[in-house]
């Protein structure tokens, strides 16, 4: 069927595009940062259209890899190959759409450097795409490490104030724990013969390995979800990072980590992760109900959204780890959502952020009485982000506290804690910044959204009450894959089981 | 002993041959023209490396031996004699620059580079221990000498200096280490030693750990590494890049091949001392390298790190390991390279920019060349897609093949520990205020850095010629 590699092209027009910059955008001039930014938007939005091919022609009942390729590469044993399934493809076009929004957002607000800049975001989109498109686990670590490069100057060199501490930390504590998962990958490599992921999906891994194999990968994503205790970096590097970079670190790096737990955790040390389950519970309703709380107490706007995503991560994690078909699958789904939604709140705040250069909280009030429209979408993502039924996050919500429910009673019930907690800590926010009389003099000439902003926020806003209403396409979408891999699962708990009742 | 004229064939030693006569040709081109001569002699003397360079890949193929064994020409001898002529062909290129400041224009320079060279070369082929002893103190006297090339300068002498008394006294317990593996198997051949030394015994260990001092020495490995930042710091700096570069692959090559095929039987034995010498010097290398204010310095602490995870993959002694040593050895020579060739190139007012904060806002000044020297550092640090990535990708694997689980956790954990000062540079070059203008940047260096990086940047596009020329060099030392 397949004449051309869609799949490669989507991975690498982006690094094109940036090349094409780095050509044609020479200087530091008003009309070299023109071109720049022209041709980042391009580069996305054609990117971004090619990806909707593959939702075209993805057929969503095969549960298998569609779009394969495959090439040499270091040896016979650890290839060129990519492919998407079900659960990787709702990624590949998350990240995709978003990138055009991305540029779009920094099109005014970054005037130094701005080719370098667009350079970045486009090598980072390639890097994030290739990530979920691997199909070679060597491969997948080249892409996933490959983009804290991209990622570290541009937290480092566009950043806030603090923005060489936030970047370090980035840097060094997802290193510290990608580190560890390379060696869980060569130790399956050894016991394979092959990085090959399909083929790793269906070889036995010995219990043992099981254990320390998972132990690795977990100090891996969940630093990158991340997982309370190990969540630090993302307060500072959300605060210092520019808009830009703080929707693509929630939106997408982010659930870098959730995907690597469906993709490898899961379905390859099962055993592992049915042991180490009640971890991940209790971890996940911590990170719920403690990292709300501390969001309630935030003074920058940025660090309580960003406090908020890792609760929202939690439900992820549960969500994941409880192995049911509505638990997997509401992960999906709420990692996706919260792409949508997380993003688009970074984005209010960019938008406010711009015009008063300040994100405490205490700096704003009462400006609904300025900008009407601005108060109106910032509603509708503080909703979405509470989880109120019609928007996308509660049924991502809902579907993982139902899948949690059947597994762990108490892990469901503090995490529902957490969807109380939210509405606390999401509608003080909206309190403080939009409510109230417009009293400080600082706000009385602030202007609503501008049309540039209003193309960035409308296509999150549709699609965020779209899937609120109608989750059914997304979910059809990663339905076959899900099954499967929750059909694996539990066959291969199931067999344990039974091999312990033979002894 | 084979006495047989077949034994002491000239042809297998042909290249070195022609290097060395070439090099002495050279000697007397420059010692009847003078001084001025320095250029011409510098440019032939890098065209000698080429025309030994086609020699070499011009010798008959397979195992060829000659002086009854002695000297060995297999496919893990060609492969790193190469890595070895590139080097100082490429020192060579870089230093005229250096040479072109009247009083330090010295055209023994070059033939200086060309004679370490020889006994680089005959190092990587030595099979025996007094053929790897030869080769050795032919290629260090050559070494000290040129640390001290700036002889009106202070630091230079003292590098020089530092690097001789050191040098000695690690040549010596080599050579005392030597005369107790010889009485203890009654030979010095490799393979004798092989044949006769089946189990260990507490004089032959001592011999070994004497041995393994003298290597450790010349590969700059904890715990005999303290002539390094020194002697780093105060050699000229085209010469410190030589000293992190050929020299090391040449003193390395034959740290394996000593191992591996004189003492093959005794690896538990030797496996522990390359184990605690491993992560001694990826844990100096990587906290030692964070306090440094110099970036020689910081540099030389880099080079012990890098020479500890080599030696990861040294220690399971398996051919997986070998082939992930050569790949880190030539990867990290073409990592070093460009970012010493970068602290040459960049001079602010004539005078060379030493410290790391010198570097502050390199990226607007020259963002062409900053963004490559970050790429480098990235893949020093070891970050993937960069080459740095799939050399201690491979050290590790074989380290986990053979079940060596902590030493490959140490080891990652320190490259994290070690990502933090090269990720300072970055820092310095990107984040922080300029330090003010530079000088023009000489053609050949900025060439030299834009190579290097193209290199680690692009090789995960097309690694596999180099990966299998690395088994292949691997698969003939077993």
């Amino acid at each position: 069927m397949m004449t051309w590699p869609i799949l490669s092209v989507i991975t690498f027009l982006p690094a094109v595009g940036a090349l094409l910059i780095w050509l044609m955008a020479r200087g530091g001039d008003e009309a070299a940062a023109r071109n720049a930014r022209w041709i980042a938007l391009w580069t996305t939005l054609i990117t971004f259209a090619i990806s909707l091919i593959l939702v075209a022609r993805f057929d969503p009942t095969q549960a298998g890899f569609q779009f394969v390729e495959e090439g040499r590469w270091l040896t016979a044993t650890n290839a060129y190959k990519m492919g998407v399934d079900g659960i990787s493809l709702p990624f590949v076009i998350l990240t995709t759409a978003l990138l055009p929004l991305c540029i779009i957002a920094s099109w005014k607000s970054v005037t130094r450097r701005v080719a370098a800049y667009m350079m970045a975001f486009l090598i980072l989109e390639s890097l994030m795409v290739g990530t979920f498109a691997a199909l070679d686990l060597l491969l997948f670590y080249v892409f996933f490490e490959g983009g804290l490069i991209p990622m570290f100057l541009i937290i480092g060199v566009w950043g806030g104030p603090r923005r060489v501490y936030a970047t370090f930390k980035f840097f060094l504590y997802t290193l510290l724990g990608s580190v560890l998962m390379l060696l869980a990958i060569m130790a399956l490599y050894w016991n394979a013969g092959t990085t090959d992921i399909p083929t790793l999906m269906t070889t036995a891994v010995p219990r043992n390995l099981q254990t320390w194999a998972w132990l690795a990968f977990f100090a891996s994503f969940a630093v990158k979800m991340p997982m309370w205790p190990v969540h630090t970096w993302l307060p500072d590097a959300h605060v210092e990072a520019p808009t830009a970079g703080s929707v693509i670190l929630a939106a997408i790096l982010l659930k870098m980590g959730g995907y690597g737990f469906l993709r490898f955790s899961l379905p390859m040390f099962p055993l592992a992760s049915h042991d180490f389950a009640p971890l991940v519970f209790t971890l996940s309703a911590i990170a719920i109900v403690y990292t709300s709380l501390v969001a309630l107490m935030q003074e920058d706007m940025k660090k309580l959204i960003a406090y908020s995503s890792v609760a929202h991560m939690g439900f992820v994690t549960m969500g994941i780890f409880a192995g049911t078909m509505q638990g997997v699958a509401g992960g999906v789904f709420q990692m996706v959502s919260h792409g949508l939604v997380s993003g688009a709140l970074f984005l209010c705040v960019g938008v406010v952020y711009d015009r008063m250069h300040t994100r405490e909280i205490a700096a704003y009030g009462g400006v609904v009485n300025r900008m009407p429209l601005y108060a109106f979408v910032f509603l509708v993502f503080t909703m979405a982000n509470v989880g109120l039924p019609g928007t996308s996050g509660f049924v991502g919500e809902f579907l993982t506290l139902i899948g949690t429910f059947k597994v762990s009673i108490p892990t469901a019930f503090f995490a529902t804690l957490g969807v109380i907690l939210s509405a606390a800590y999401a509608l003080w926010l909206y309190r403080k910044i939009v409510f109230g009389a417009l009293v400080k003099p600082s706000l009385a000439t602030i202007k609503d959204l501008t049309l540039r902003e209003v193309v960035t926020l409308a296509p999150l806003l549709v699609l965020t009450i779209l899937f609120g209403f109608y989750p059914k396409p997304l979910l059809d979408f990663s339905a076959a894959s899900v099954q499967q891999l929750v059909t694996n699962y539990s066959h291969a708990i199931t067999a344990m089981k039974a091999a312990a009742l033979m002894q | 002993m084979n006495f047989t004229p077949a034994g002491y064939s000239l042809l297998p030693v042909l290249p070195e041959i022609v290097l060395a006569v070439g090099a002495m040709a050279l000697l007397m081109v420059g010692a009847f023209r003078g001084e001025r001569s320095t250029f011409l002699v510098m440019t032939l003397a890098i065209a000698l490396l080429i025309v030994t360079g086609v020699v070499q890949c011009w010798l008959p193929a397979g195992k060829l031996t000659t002086f009854g064994g002695s000297f060995i020409v297999d496919g893990y001898a060609r492969f790193l004699k190469i890595v070895v002529l590139v080097g100082s062909a490429a020192t060579l290129l870089i230093s005229y620059g250096v040479m072109s400041e009247r009083p330090r224009r010295i055209f023994e320079y070059a033939i200086l580079i060309l004679v370490s060279t020889v006994g680089m070369m005959l190092l990587v082929s030595a099979g025996d221990l007094i053929m790897l002893y030869l080769g050795l103190e032919l290629m260090s006297l050559s070494l000290y000498v040129m640390a001290a090339s700036h002889r009106d300068e202070v630091k230079s002498t003292e590098a020089g200096l530092k690097y001789f008394v050191l040098g000695a006294l690690a040549s010596g317990m080599m050579l005392y280490g030597m005369s107790l593996i010889y009485g203890f198997t009654g030979t010095v051949s490799f393979e004798g030693i092989a044949a006769a030394a089946k189990s260990g015994g507490t004089g032959l260990m001592f011999g070994i750990v004497f041995l393994l001092v003298g290597l450790c020495f010349k590969v700059s490995a904890v715990p005999f590494h303290m002539w390094t930042p020194d002697v780093y710091e105060g050699a000229p700096t085209p010469i410190t890049a030589f000293f992190s570069s050929s020299p090391k692959v040449a003193a390395f090559a034959v740290f394996v091949r000593v191992l591996l095929t004189a003492f093959p039987n005794l690896v538990p034995e030797w496996q522990q001392i390359v184990v605690f010498v491993a992560i001694a010097s990826m844990a100096v290398g990587s906290f030692g390298a964070i306090g440094q204010r110099n970036i020689k310095r910081m540099m030389a602490y880099s080079s012990i790190g890098h020479m500890g995870f080599a030696l990861v993959g040294l220690a399971p002694g398996t051919p997986e390991g070998v082939q992930g040593v050569v790949l880190y050895l030539v990867i990290y020579t073409v990592m070093t390279f460009g970012v010493f060739t970068l602290i040459l190139a960049m001079q602010r007012d004539g005078r060379a920019m030493e410290q790391i904060s010198d570097f502050a806002g390199l990226s607007r000044s020259h963002p062409v060349l900053a963004f490559l020297t970050a790429m480098l550092l990235f893949s020093l640090a070891g970050i993937p897609p960069l080459a740095g990535f799939f050399a201690k990708f491979y050290v590790f694997m074989a380290a986990i093949k053979a079940g060596m689980f902590a030493l490959a956790v140490i080891g990652v954990l320190l490259s994290v520990v070690g990502a933090f000062y090269y990720l300072n540079v970055i820092k310095v070059m990107y984040v922080d205020e300029e330090a003010g203008a530079t000088d023009a940047v000489r053609v050949e260096l900025g060439t030299v850095v834009v190579v290097s990086a193209l290199f680690n940047m692009l090789f995960f596009v097309y690694p596999g010629p180099l990966v299998g020329a690395a088994t292949a060099a691997a698969k003939s030392l077993f």
